[in-house]
């Protein structure tokens, strides 16, 4: 899906997000920073801002139903289980999923991502991962996305391969019937890149997949945030997201899998909820979601990331879709004009999602964030936890700026005027 | 500004005009230190004669902090004996964990010379490591010269 398709329906242009309006629910917007600077936040991609909505959601919780879910007879508790399967159910509809049961909660991506690449390594048939097999990952991916499956390649003899990136930012997939083969296994990729903001053709990839029996899983953590999503219009069988990239809390991620391969997988952790009976010789398992979910799990942050579901869901994200991108067009033409700047990534809107990353002259990005900062705009400075997509374009770090449902063009404004008090500040660039 | 007292005048000269950047022959030891949080990184070489350290000599990728303080680092430790040098080292730690105590500047200011413009930088949790990153590659380097001239630690 890419975000042309995303923004192509009827309400685009009609259903404009109405900003001003949107922030007065962001209390964190009215902070003032050190010589009561206003805050420009412009590091969405690295985690969102919350909406007093989904504040008050996890305060009630814990203020009036706290209790742990799934065992407990009494009125809290089932009033948490209610409002935590409801979280569920919420989430389910957000992506698009043909079952609630296809919704596991996680940590986070990254808790999502190493669950796919443990229990492949423990999955028989067709679906286990061992020696010749071979897992195709690509070179944009954040390292959540590349070291577990060096770990499970590594434990299981198979073999890693990856896409490369071209100049301009894009998958190279020149190699494509190269890359995906008969003895492919996996093929997980970024959906939207945190540090190039490209948007891939994951459908395209996931047909070829698709054709040599290889799965496809999905790092949507940029994706979901921003674009209507579907999840079986991607093509993907296996999906994770953050919940703190899209208005929720910290702690708290999906993993969208396809029913049948869901049920047909061993768990990850064990420990209570995922079971079904357990002897002193073998326990059984229950079916999922709960196989997945070890333990008592991120009971205010699912229904915290519910509450951030329905708040963007109330928007449309048919219109969170076009904000972003009206806001990257006019940071992409404001950025480029900035003599010095030069953007590593897809220059133009087209297939691109929000985060813009940039490197300034010869200045260090911890410099830049940190003169930034000092006029309260916060941006993200480094390697974006993805070192080799640096390392395809010849840089160690770079500047990030990405803005969300709540940023303003001022704020675009205010950061390329910011980058030329760096300028001024280090009289170098 | 608050800017200022991180990014103090002495710094940004260091930074603009580093002195002694470029890796040297000959040298007895050599690190690479990486900062894993931002990708940064140095190699330093050293070179001793008598027990003085005659070169110190680095490359590296960072941000004016690292590269500013690698070029102090030059300039306080080339021509002291190695226990000189160790010292110095210890002093400049001692500077930026003080969370910029002007206090302790003041107190090192023999020791430190220039350096004690760093002061600020510990006012700044991030940047902590990007002032003493080079300083780790030193004291690593020495450490191996030790290492090699007294023959011991081979495996
Ligand atoms: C593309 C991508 N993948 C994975 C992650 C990891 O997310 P988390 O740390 O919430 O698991 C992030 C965010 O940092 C990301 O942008």
């Amino acid at each position: 899906m890419s975000l042309d398709t995303a923004v192509t329906g009827s309400a685009l242009g009609s259903n404009r997000l109405d900003v001003e309006a949107i922030r007065k629910d962001f209390p964190i917007l009215e902070r003032r920073l050190a010589d009561d600077r206003p805050l420009v936040y412009l590091d969405s991609a690295n985690t969102s801002q919350k909406p007093r909505q989904v504040l008050d959601t996890l305060r009630n919780h814990y203020e009036r139903h706290n209790a742990n879910v799934a065992r407990a007879v009494h009125q809290l508790g089932e009033e948490a289980t209610a409002a935590f399967e409801a979280a569920r159910d919420t989430l389910a509809a957000f992506v698009k999923a043909p079952s609630r049961d296809e919704i596991i909660f996680t940590r986070g991506v990254t808790e999502g991502l190493n669950l796919v690449a443990n229990v492949l390594a423990w999955a028989d048939p067709p679906y286990g991962v061992g020696p010749g097999d071979e897992v195709v990952i690509t070179e944009m991916e954040h390292h959540s996305n590349i070291v577990p499956w060096q770990l499970l390649t590594q434990r299981t003899g198979a073999t890693l391969r990856w896409f490369g990136i071209t100049d301009e930012g894009r998958l190279d997939l020149s190699n494509l019937d190269d890359l995906i083969t008969e003895r492919t296994k996996v093929v997980s990729l970024v959906h939207v890149s945190n540090m190039l903001g490209t948007i891939n053709p994951v459908a395209e990839i996931a047909r070829r997949a698709h054709e040599v029996g290889a799965l496809v899983v999905l790092d949507a953590a940029q994706a979901v945030p921003q674009l209507p999503y579907d999840v079986t219009a991607t093509g993907a069988d296996l999906i994770g997201f953050t919940g703190h990239k899209m208005l929720g809390p910290t702690g708290i991620g999906v993993l969208w899998g396809r029913r049948d391969l869901l049920a047909a997988l061993p768990p990850f952790h064990g420990g209570g909820e995922m079971i079904e009976d357990v002897r002193m010789e073998r326990s059984t398992y229950a079916p999922p979601p709960h196989r997945f979910e070890a333990g008592t799990p991120p009971i205010a942050q699912a229904i915290g990331l519910g509450a951030a579901a329905d708040y963007l869901s109330a928007l449309g994200m048919q219109a969170v879709a076009a904000h972003e991108r009206e806001i990257t067009a006019y940071a992409l033409e404001r950025l480029q004009a900035v003599p010095g700047v030069k953007i590593i990534g897809p220059q133009t809107i087209q297939d691109r999602g929000g985060a813009i990353s940039f490197t300034f002259g010869s200045l260090h990005p911890h410099d830049i964030g940190q003169v930034l900062d000092s006029y309260g705009i916060a941006v993200r400075g480094g390697h974006h936890c993805a070192k080799p997509v640096h390392r395809r374009f010849g840089v160690g770090a770079s500047t990030r700026a990405s803005g969300y449902l709540y940023t303003t063009t001022a704020e675009i404004d205010a950061l390329a005027d910011g980058l030329e008090q760096v300028r001024r500040f280090f009289g170098v660039g | 500004m608050q800017l200022e007292s991180m990014y103090q005048e002495i710094i940004l000269d260091h930074y603009r005009d580093p002195h002694g950047r470029g890796l040297r022959e000959p040298f007895e030891g050599e690190s690479h230190q990486v900062n894993p949080t931002c990708g940064d990184e140095v190699t330093v070489r050293v070179h001793l004669d008598d027990g003085v350290v005659q070169d110190v000599s680095y490359e590296g990728l960072g941000c004016s902090i690292s590269q500013a303080s690698q070029s102090v680092m030059h300039d306080l430790v080339v021509g002291k004996p190695v226990p000189a040098a160790l010292a110095v080292g210890d002093d400049f730690l001692f500077l930026i964990q003080s969370k910029g105590d002007q206090a302790v500047a003041d107190s090192l200011e023999e020791s430190l010379e220039d350096a004690v413009a760093f002061v600020g930088v510990g006012r700044y949790p991030a940047r902590v490591k990007c002032a003493l990153l080079g300083w780790m590659a030193l004291k690593d380097a020495l450490g191996q010269v030790r290492i090699v001239q007294t023959g011991g630690h081979h495996e």
